[in-house]
């Protein structure tokens, strides 16, 4: 009799012991209502939707990491995105190209010139006829105005590029057009967005909207908005542009991804970006 | 990747005697001369070795950095101060080369 006390006793000692473990270990997750601030100025994470958007509130992804994720976006010395970030400002004051031009040189002061920029993109290319991201204009002006090689869509030159101009919009909310021309691609992108694809037969609202705030394995499933890129993730150990994360997204449903800068995916961006509108740009942001 | 360029945080004001924190970040590879690249060849260890902080002339603090230390070396520290002064922060990378910045800080 004595034996079988003893067990039990034992058995609710390791019950309690794994019941203070999983308190342990579950994830710290912010405080509702902890707000974004940059050097004294705050941003704007969350936001009523506009027309037609199915988010209500519209949240950007910085609610939904940690707080020692989150402290690491209130201080510019302490985010590991500003190392490429100085590079972006270096590239921009540099000649490049056989006509010896740099971004400078046409585009003078990147603070002034380049504000608001992120916010807007991507744009339609009334000259090109097509829709263009950031990336793409970048490329544009490489080529046709310094005369320059383009840049790789993933390179280190390119990132620091769209973090440093994409710095200049930070606090500026999202505001993308889709009017016009723009429109076929929206609906694109929206299609998209609840189309399934992959091994998974996954299609991005059904997680990025019908389960967001809840558990996806040990991550948070968040609203999937794309105001902080290129974005510091510590999965990467760098910054990654807005193409990298959606082809992260299909490889990880099993999916055959597109092409980084295809259309498919710049169709994508701007019904993604939509989506976030009047969110504040937090370029370079940091999650995990 | 561009040229290593440093990063420093030092408030601009402190009270007599109080110690302040001083964080400092350079952007350096850090190669550790353990790897090869696609031919097969060893890439040449070059990292930043030796990390001092001067104030006023003064060694404030200061650090050997071995090839295990990952890219980007951020080093946090503190210091007591008293008086008016500069603080130099220098960086000494295995091909002789020295990265250096100043911050000035006012003691009321």
């Amino acid at each position: 009799m004595a034996k079988i006390m003893k067990i039990n006793v034992l058995s609710a000692a390791l019950f309690g012991a794994g019941m203070t473990a999983v308190v342990m270990t579950a994830p710290a997750f912010a405080e509702e209502g902890v707000k974004l601030v940059i050097d004294g100025e705050e941003l704007t994470t969350e936001v009523a939707p506009q027309e037609g958007n199915p988010l209500d509130p519209v949240r950007s992804g910085w609610t939904f990491r940690s707080e020692e994720t989150q402290a690491l976006e209130t201080d510019d010395f302490e985010n590991p995105g500003f190392p490429l970030v100085d590079y972006g400002e270096e590239l921009w004051n540099t000649a490049d190209g056989s006509t010896g031009k740099s971004c400078a040189s046409c585009h003078g002061d990147a603070s002034e010139s380049m504000k608001g920029v992120r916010a807007s993109m991507p744009k339609w290319n009334k000259e090109k006829n097509t829709l263009f991201t950031l990336e793409d204009y970048i490329n544009l002006s490489r080529e046709e105005h310094q005369g320059a090689k383009p840049w790789k869509w993933e390179s280190q030159e390119m990132l620091g590029m769209t973090a440093y101009i994409g710095l200049q919009s930070r606090g500026m909310p999202v505001n993308v057009s889709i009017d016009g021309p723009a429109k076929e691609w929206f609906e694109k992108g929206k299609k998209m967005y609840y189309t399934r694809y992959g091994q998974l037969d996954l299609a991005c609202a059904q997680c990025h909207e019908d389960n967001q705030g809840t558990m996806i394995r040990a991550d948070h499933l968040s609203q999937g908005q794309i105001n902080g890129f290129p974005t510091y993730r510590f999965k990467w150990s760098g910054l990654g542009s807005i193409h990298r994360r959606f082809k992260g997204c299909m490889d990880n449903i099993r999916a055959e991804p597109f092409k980084r800068g295809s259309d498919e995916f710049t169709a994508l961006e701007l019904y993604v970006a939509w989506r976030g509108q009047g969110l504040s740009v937090e370029t370079p942001a940091v999650r995990n | 990747m561009a040229a290593p360029k440093p990063r420093v945080k030092v408030p601009k004001k402190a009270s007599k005697g109080e110690v302040i924190t001083i964080k400092t970040l350079i952007s350096h590879p850090m190669e550790s001369g353990q790897r090869k690249d696609k031919k097969g060849e060893v890439i040449p260890r070059q990292i930043i070795n030796k990390f001092t902080c001067e104030y006023n002339g003064q060694v404030v603090f200061s650090c050997d950095l071995e090839p295990a230390v990952s890219a980007n070396p951020y080093l946090e520290f503190n210091a007591k101060v008293e008086d008016s002064g500069t603080f130099k922060f220098t960086w000494l990378d295995d091909d002789g080369s020295t990265y250096s910045t100043e911050n000035k800080l006012t003691v009321e």
